[in-house]
């Protein structure tokens, strides 16, 4: 068992892991979760970048003739209108970019972070080790978003701000799951003989370690990925990093919620019903890929 | 037990130590000034300075912590910036609400969850089996204002049986009407998760030899099941489930929002909000120690109730 995943590691190289990666590929188009999580996710991804097609309106016009309109084709407002008179479908198709934008670039900074902490943890144990461990262990004594709260009194909400503080604040959580796989790894003999080579600490972290934990980062990548899409909406529901009146899903939820008293459900449900079949896409495809990897 | 007990009481003494430094550094350590986000980007560098001093956030970072820590041991948080007065003036009575949900979302899920997770574990593959398994997955990384709104527009708006917010006040009954629609959305993020544990805990317990022995020697079915199945998939669910309460926690922030219940969750947003820090601190802090005794209590539970560890026994 040792003496193959020596030999696909080191010896046979490429060809045998690009047939896996090209196998596992074909497993996951064969699983009607993935295709259906994936399908909503290029619909989300293809809106993110250009609303404009399916949009029929602008979504930051504002009509007062036109408040809450009713939904399903009438005035020409497919979803009907929201307080402000403006289209509660195109608001939609438009509040997907913001998230679109932070939650992946978050997700792909807190990987980063996540995997280099998890790799030096796991790699050199010690005392960096254990105290980083109780820190981490602190840190996620604490949900996400109240620890972004308190960093953001201090910090400016920009995009840029968010992106970051959630990178950050995932990635010592990702950096535990990666030290456990690290840690399974490091007795085995292909880095026994790297070490014995006397390769440097970085080389046998990054180049023969690395490759051997990529299942397990793809599947905290994507469950990840769906933890953002959860933090950014929950943060730009309590009013952090999105600007008053963005189509952003969250924001608009919170500026529409007291609509639903008067019986005017649209301008809310529409954009909540969105936000929901994000999240479920990214973790339908997450739940798809972890069944495949861990198998 | 004693020597277990002594050395976990030990680890979370330090891990709240270290959540004091994380609090502490992320608040103030990061570039930024408290002064310059209250005043805006227009004042004068002057009046962000005077501010500043005035707030007591100018000074060297080592003793500023020790005065901050040093109170807190005390149970002295600062004054809040907006009110003006005292942070624990407003701490205990919104700790106190949100206690009154948290506990009410756990009436809720807690058997929900049991028995939905171990009732798809015995119909494990069919259909029952996956509506559940899909609904629950679904459920919990849905945001729960999501849930929220659309259990208010049911409930509170087309039936009009329950009120949409407002804090559990008044007779009891009219608290537990306030409380259920709340808690119900704390409990939908919950439900999945929960069950998620009780149905592979339930599946591990059914396919262990004690249970074909008890089937085998002509237990009624309804016996091996509380007897043999539930008492040992129980356990680890709950223990699971105390170790996911910052998670809850955290779900109180958007749900109290949302539902505009005066609770702890509703404090940390206003305090954010109007950006005052001494009672976004302390709120936040105590979030994290209400977690981490939770957990405790959770890990000495179940090393009570596991004679290996209970008897002293190393793992």
């Amino acid at each position: 068992m040792t003496d193959a995943s020596t030999d696909t590691s080191t010896s046979a190289p490429a060809t045998s892991t690009r047939d896996v990666r090209k196998e596992l590929r074909r497993q996951l188009f064969r699983s009607k979760t993935f295709i259906v999580g994936m399908l909503i996710l290029l619909f989300w991804t293809f809106n993110a970048i250009a609303p404009g097609v399916l949009a029929t309106h602008d979504p930051t016009k504002q009509n007062p003739a036109t408040k809450w309109v009713r939904p399903f084709f009438n005035e020409g407002f497919i979803l009907g209108a929201d307080r402000k008179g403006s289209d509660v479908f195109s608001r939609a198709l438009y509040g997907a970019r913001e998230i679109m934008i932070i939650a992946p670039s978050a997700t792909i900074i807190g990987v980063t972070v996540g995997v280099v902490l998890g790799l030096a943890m796991g790699y050199f144990r010690g005392p960096f080790d254990d105290i980083a461990s109780r820190f981490i262990e602190a840190l996620m004594s604490l949900p996400v978003i109240l620890v972004a709260l308190l960093a953001l009194t201090s910090l400016s909400g920009g995009r840029l701000t968010i992106i970051l503080l959630i990178g950050f604040l995932f990635g010592p959580i990702i950096a535990r799951t990666i030290r456990a796989a690290v840690l399974t790894e490091r007795n085995l003999d292909y880095v026994r003989a790297a070490e014995l080579r006397g390769e440097r600490s970085w080389y046998i972290m990054f180049v023969e370690i690395l490759p051997n934990v990529f299942g397990p980062i793809v599947v905290e990548f994507t469950v990840r990925l769906g933890y953002a899409v959860f933090t950014m909406a929950g943060l730009a529901f309590v009013g952090f990093g999105t600007q008053p009146g963005s189509p952003d899903w969250g924001r608009t939820i919170f500026e529409e919620r007291l609509s639903l008293l008067s019986d005017v459900w649209w301008p809310a449900l529409v954009p909540a019903l969105a936000l929901a079949s994000l999240v479920v896409a990214i973790n339908l495809i997450a739940d798809a890929v972890q069944g495949l990897i861990d198998r | 037990m004693t020597r277990y007990v002594l050395r976990r009481l030990g680890l979370t003494v330090i891990t709240l130590f270290i959540l004091s430094i994380v609090i502490f550094a992320v608040s103030v350590v990061l570039p930024g000034s408290v002064g310059r986000a209250i005043l805006g980007q227009f004042a004068s560098p002057e009046s962000v300075a005077n501010l500043n001093r005035d707030l007591g956030v100018d000074g060297a970072l080592v003793p500023r912590y020790l005065k901050w820590a040093g109170g807190a041991i005390q149970g002295d948080f600062g004054d809040s910036y907006k009110f003006r007065a005292p942070v624990m003036d407003f701490l205990p009575t919104a700790l106190f609400a949100s206690i009154k949900l948290a506990i009410a979302t756990l009436v809720i899920v807690l058997p929900l969850g049991i028995i939905g997770g171990t009732f798809a574990a015995l119909r494990q593959g069919k259909a029952s089996d996956r509506i559940i398994t899909i609904s629950g997955l679904t459920l919990a990384v849905t945001p729960e204002f999501v849930v929220g709104i659309i259990l208010t527009m049911i409930f509170a708006v087309k039936l009009d049986w329950l009120p949409s917010g407002g804090s559990a006040k008044g007779s009891v009954l009219e608290q537990i009407r306030v409380l259920i629609l709340p808690a119900l959305t704390l409990s939908a993020v919950l439900f999945g998760y929960l069950s998620r544990m009780a149905r592979a805990g339930a599946i591990e317990a059914l396919a262990a030899d004690y249970t074909r022995t008890a089937t085998l020697k002509g237990l009624p079915r309804r016996t091996v099941l509380r007897r043999h199945v539930l008492r040992n998939s129980l356990l680890p669910t709950i223990a699971v489930t105390a170790s996911q309460m910052s998670y809850l926690l955290g779900g109180l922030l958007v749900t109290e929002t949302l539902f505009s219940y005066r609770g702890l969750g509703l404090l940390i947003a206003d305090a954010a909000r109007g950006r005052d820090v001494p009672m976004l601190m302390a709120a936040v802090f105590l979030v994290g120690a209400l977690a981490m005794l939770m957990t405790l209590i959770a890990d000495l539970l179940t090393a009570w109730l596991n004679p290996r560890v209970r008897l002293g026994a190393t793992q």
